[in-house]
């Protein structure tokens, strides 16, 4: 047990190791793009906990990402605020927004469960758009360069963005690493792969799900207002359908229920669309096709069948 | 300081009158070497950020012809200082997102000396922030206030096509004074339609006239007729600036509404429009109404040669179709932005002496400079000036009647008519 912990361990730290080096050699478009991708990733993190290891099929988690980045960017724009309190009350929000979304949407399952939180997501997407006085809906805000500081940190800097985005992206890998490996996390899991037994055994459906709804969406609530604040923009698009389908693609792609599969998922996914970008404008059929060859050929996700089938130990 | 652009540039415009009139000029100037001090320099990069997929894919596909065709006139005009130029083109899925990202591909990457051409608000406040932090100067064909409103920062320039404020700004006095003052305004309920709202709205107060009804229509709406009721009986004029596939129906349901009965006049935008055919079945109904034309999609009786040498130059026929395909049309009022973008930059290069991009912030202060801009070849769509301090473009409207299966031009504004008090002064911004 001990080996395996060990592992599992060195290989998590070992991909925070490996991004911290990069920060050194990566050419400056990548370098952005990487900043970009784990802010992202968190957000895919985030979706994951409720998705890949609770079960949560929901469409409607942009709701949760742009929680967060209105929150920040409003507070930051309006406000005065300056980013670090915002990015706090950000977290707020989006737990906040969470409990009370899950509350009335845990009540269903499955399909239902879906259609709920999509119809949830449409209404925060449509809210952004009617309070066009303060959010400027559709086209959005640029937040002030100079209120994109925390104390003397330029977060406007490529460097000093890099690291931000990779001390959050840290954090939440580590969250998700021991929460995973925590009696929680195999509670989530229990209730993803059999609700009517882990209830037989004692554990409250509602409540863990709830607890795996509220996490994931100050996941994806703190990815948001990192984006708000660290590329200083914030827009009704965050909010749109389509970033609640992104995540549901970054872990299918990457493997429901691991660890890291998320930001395999968003790595993959950015550089795909980049690079069929340079052949064809037909880029996003590429990226369909990817998907399809995934569901066909590595049902659970590329991380997913590693693990099924050389590493057994990848949490 | 009134610097005016083209005043040392005679001998080229001469040149490309010359290949107008068909004369012997371009068999004669042929066969020059063209790029003389070209041999020895790297050609001029400039990024294209092009909406080829996504809701603005209609529109980047005519920008990326236009493009395609000033470039050409522009490096068979000698380049920029000499130089040979290139546009690489990038799409951004009209996503602000990948927007930004293509910013940074298009400067960092691709090395490009300045990244142009990009037309939705949103993607334009998604890519604005990286611009600025890469310092690299970002030229937009947006219409969108958000430049002169000072919400961006010096590295974003508008020097192509005017903005919203300034339109229904100058076209309120026209609208009042010819066709009534008692507005109804039927807009899209979120930012592009307030814009329309409230500088309409102010607009027309000042004209001495009233908007008596705002009609707000949620985006998410495909059918209309439950909103047309509540346009008022007095109306007067009814001002419509809806966008999207649910144009079509709106203009359809309207149609339906009024019937055969009285209507009152009917005022657009023709970004309603823009792609689309207007003797399409269902658009009957359009045959007498009005709309603001940035640039006159008919080809006008009194058109100017610039404008006919334009037209043929990106393969637009009469009626504002592409030239191979009369069922292609075209995004005419607000494409030839990219065409005059193009020279605007290729001007402010000259004038700053543009080398390295070391000399962005040099390019940039060339084109602050700058107040007035003639119409001309390279400015086909009229006389301009550019106020240096909002970093946006003042140029005249027009406004057209549909008769006939076409739109005939009949008021032009002036300049003055756009004119506002300045919100910002980017000039005391560092770079």
């Amino acid at each position: 047990m001990t080996g395996v912990l060990n592992r599992s361990a060195i290989l998590h730290i070992g991909v925070v190791i490996l991004l911290f080096a990069l920060q050194f050699v990566l050419p400056p478009y990548h370098h952005t793009n990487m900043a970009r991708i784990m802010t992202l990733a968190v957000f895919a993190m985030g979706y994951n906990v409720a998705f890949g290891y609770t079960g949560l099929l929901s469409l409607g988690h942009a709701l949760f990402f742009a929680s967060g980045l209105y929150a920040a960017g409003l507070l930051i724009q309006m406000g005065g605020w300056s980013a670090l309190p915002a990015f706090s009350m950000a977290l707020i929000a989006g737990g906040g927004l969470a409990l009370l979304v899950g509350v009335l949407a845990l009540r269903t399952t499955g399909v239902a469960f879906m259609i709920v939180t999509l119809m949830f997501a449409q209404a925060g997407y449509l809210t952004v758009l009617y309070l066009g006085e303060w959010t400027r809906g559709d086209e959005g805000l640029v937040l002030p360069a100079a209120s994109r500081t925390i104390g003397s940190l330029d977060l406007t800097n490529d460097t000093t963005r890099y690291f931000c985005a990779l001390a959050l992206f840290s954090i939440a890998l580590l969250g998700c690493y021991l929460l995973a490996r925590s009696s929680t996390g195999r509670v989530l899991i229990a209730m993803r792969e059999n609700e009517e037994r882990s209830r037989m055994l004692g554990y409250d459906p509602l409540r863990y799900r709830l607890t795996a709804l509220v996490i994931s969406a100050v996941m994806s609530a703190a990815a948001g207002a990192a984006y708000g604040v660290l590329f200083g923009y914030v827009g009704a698009t965050f909010a749109s359908i389509q970033y609640s389908i992104f995540p549901l693609l970054w872990v299918l792609l990457g493997g429901a229920g691991t660890v890291l599969g998320p930001f395999l998922g968003v790595l993959l996914m950015t550089y795909l669309v980049d690079l069929a970008g340079d052949v064809t404008s037909a880029h996003l059929l590429v990226v369909g096709i990817a998907l399809v060859l995934t569901v066909l050929f590595a049902p659970r996700g590329l991380l997913g069948t590693v693990r099924a089938r050389w590493l057994p130990w990848l949490p | 300081m009134t610097v005016i652009w083209h005043a040392a540039k005679a001998n080229r415009r001469s040149v490309i009158k010359g290949l107008i009139a068909g004369g012997s000029t371009l068999a004669a100037t042929a066969s020059l070497p063209r790029y003389i001090q070209a041999q020895t320099s790297e050609p001029i990069r400039l990024g294209f950020q092009l909406h080829r997929t996504g809701i603005g894919a209609a529109y980047g596909r005519w920008y990326e012809r236009t493009a395609t065709a000033a470039l050409q006139v522009l490096n068979d005009s000698g380049g920029i200082n000499g130089r040979p130029v290139e546009i690489l083109f990038e799409d951004d899925g009209t996503d602000p997102k990948r927007g930004a990202e293509v910013v940074e591909k298009l400067a960092v990457q691709q090395n490009c000396d300045v990244v142009f051409g990009t037309l939705f608000s949103h993607v334009v406040m998604g890519s604005a922030p990286r611009a600025g932090e890469l310092k690299v100067p970002y030229l937009v064909c947006s219409e969108g206030h958000h430049v002169a409103s000072g919400a961006l920062d010096r590295w974003t320039l508008q020097p192509g096509i005017t903005d919203v404020k300034s339109q229904v700004q100058s076209m309120a006095p026209w609208v009042t004074q010819n066709l009534g003052r008692k507005v109804t305004m039927v807009f899209p309920d979120y930012a592009f339609g307030h814009d329309h709202r409230d500088y309409f709205t102010a607009a027309v107060t000042a004209q001495g006239g009233e908007v008596i009804e705002h009609v707000a229509i949620p985006p998410t709406e495909t059918s209309f007729t439950r909103y047309l009721p509540r346009i008022p009986n007095d109306t007067e004029v009814l001002y419509h600036v809806m966008v999207g596939p649910a144009v079509l129906t709106f203009v359809k349901e309207l149609g339906e509404f009024y019937g055969s009965g009285s209507r009152p006049e009917i005022f657009g935008f023709i970004d309603s429009l823009e792609a689309v055919d207007i003797t399409a079945p269902g658009l009957e109904f359009l045959d007498g109404t009005h709309f603001w034309e940035g640039h006159p999609r008919f080809l006008q009786q009194d058109a100017s040669d610039y404008e006919t040498y334009y037209r043929a130059a990106v393969g637009v026929d009469e009626n504002g179709a592409s030239a191979a395909d009369p069922r292609d049309v075209t995004t005419y009022a607000h494409m030839f932005s990219v065409w005059e973008t193009l020279f605007s930059i290729r001007d402010a290069m000259e004038a700053a002496n543009y080398r390295t991009p070391a000399d962005r912030p040099a390019f940039v202060e060339a084109m602050e400079s700058v107040t007035e801009i003639p119409a001309s070849i390279e400015h086909p769509q009229g006389a301009k000036l550019f106020n240096g301090k909002t970093h946006q473009v003042f140029g005249i409207q027009n406004i057209s009647v549909v008769a006939d299966g076409r739109m005939n031009v009949v008021h032009t504004t002036s300049i003055d008519d756009g004119l506002y008090e300045d919100e910002v002064d980017y000039t005391t911004l560092p770079f």
